[in-house]
């Protein structure tokens, strides 16, 4: 239940936000996200609500840590 | 691929799932306590290929489970009265009751129950029924809990008289610190719930590492995910220094969402609650504080907790603290299925039985 799912960020109108993911278009309020998100961010949408922005910085970085751990290994 | 699903790219799993299996030199059981977990370890084919020394058991993260036999008898009474609507998230519809009764059967009998996507979609069904009370079954973890105060704080700015809410949510700490304090639980770590501490942050699970020795580690939903986690508890057991550990950071910030624990607080306080399976556990529920007492159920005229006797026959509350294997319950696979559940473990999606029902790879 706890199912959260994670969606672009296309438009936004005060406290209401329009969300795609794979061509599934929803709007989410945004009263709980504690980080205002923009157009283009990915946001975790939960039983109608926005509750976190991803960070893609982040995402990418742990990626990265991945890699190279991994990449050292095989050396 | 983007970014973010990388995280589920098969290369570096079967990379990161190699060095588990080098890694993980001695035995131990981890659980997960949110019911995505559940269903992700399952669905993505990673349970059979952990490594023989790691178990999975599967603990209480599915609130549909955990929704004691007397609140479903007190949401089944509610469904049954002619001056309400009831609103929930579909989860809730086939959870049996006392006498095989469930939201599906009370509304062949004429009950009015509504399926909601969001608690918000609940307002616009009290609006269609001016003359009845709508009432939102609030069930579900600290995920859920903001999204129902929000709507809640909603419902008082549009100044909505017949919305209410019957707050049977539950907080996962106490929970986690009811099982560890069971002396016949055989837990050696944790898998925490991503979305549950993306509201709460790790903080609260400090108590697992410092208290009770126990590795655990915040984490999300792709199979990179998980498996870093459990690489994460490995490498915590081998160096024998426990930690609650946050590995979902593109998601979880440590001290996790102010913005909704403040909504969440201003609506709610924390109560006592009833947990199948773990009876009365202190602080771990929800109620509506007395400044929202217009928008709270339980204090509608007639509404109680009734006493409910268990499901006969149904180890539920055995599965759900991960003394009972699914498949070890004589009922598994033959009163009880999918299509015939006896108990709520088989009825979610993300229960632990029907889990192990719909993938059952190694049985």
């Amino acid at each position: 239940m706890c199912l959260a799912v994670p969606m672009e960020v296309t438009a936004i109108h005060d406290k209401i936000a329009d969300v795609e993911i794979g061509g599934v278009t929803r709007q989410v309020r945004l009263e709980l996200i504690d980080a205002a998100p923009a157009v283009g961010d990915y946001v975790i949408v939960h039983a109608g609500f926005a509750i976190r922005r991803l960070d893609r910085e982040d995402a990418i970085e742990t990626i990265k840590l991945f890699q190279e751990g991994l990449n050292l290994e095989l050396l | 691929m983007n970014s973010f699903e990388a995280f589920k790219d098969p290369a570096l799993c079967r990379a990161l799932l190699a060095r588990l299996v080098k890694e993980a030199d001695t035995p131990y059981r981890f659980m997960e306590v949110c019911g995505t977990h559940t269903v992700s370890i399952f669905q993505s084919g990673l349970r059979s290929l952990l490594p023989q020394t790691i178990t999975h058991v599967t603990g209480p993260g599915c609130p549909v489970c955990v929704t004691h036999e007397s609140e479903v008898a007190c949401f089944l009474e509610l469904a049954a009265r002619d001056d309400i609507v009831l609103a929930t998230f579909g989860d809730l519809m086939r959870v049996p009751g006392p006498k095989g009764k469930n939201l599906k059967t009370a509304q062949a009998d004429g009950a009015r129950v509504e399926v909601v996507y969001s608690p918000v979609d609940a307002l616009a069904v009290a609006a269609a029924n001016p003359g009845r009370d709508t009432v939102f079954l609030g069930v579900g973890f600290e995920t859920t809990a903001p999204a129902v105060a929000a709507t809640i704080r909603l419902a008082r700015e549009q100044n909505l008289k017949n919305f209410r809410v019957l707050s049977f949510h539950k907080l996962v700490p106490p929970a986690l610190a009811a099982l560890v304090a069971d002396p016949d639980i055989n837990i050696d770590a944790f898998i925490l719930p991503g979305h549950v501490s993306a509201i709460i942050g790790a903080a609260p699970y400090g108590f697992l590492a410092e208290k009770h020795g126990l590795p655990a580690v915040v984490t999300g939903f792709e199979p990179l995910d998980i498996l870093s986690a459990l690489l994460e508890i490995t490498a915590m057991r081998a160096s024998g220094q426990p930690a609650v550990v946050n590995a979902y950071t593109r998601v979880v910030a440590n001290e996790g969402n102010p913005v909704a624990r403040a909504v969440m607080d201003e609506v709610f306080t924390p109560v006592d609650a009833l947990w199948r399976g773990l009876g009365v556990l202190p602080g771990s529920g929800l109620a509506i504080r007395e400044e929202f007492a217009d928008f709270d159920a339980l204090r509608l005229p007639g509404v109680s907790l009734p006493d409910a006797p268990p499901l006969a026959g149904c180890r539920c509350g055995e599965v759900l603290k991960g003394k009972m294997v699914p498949n070890e319950c004589p009922l598994f696979d033959k009163a009880c299925t999918p299509a015939t559940p006896v108990g709520p473990c088989m009825v979610s999606t993300e229960g632990g039985c029907a889990a192990y029902h719909k993938y059952r790879l190694e049985l």
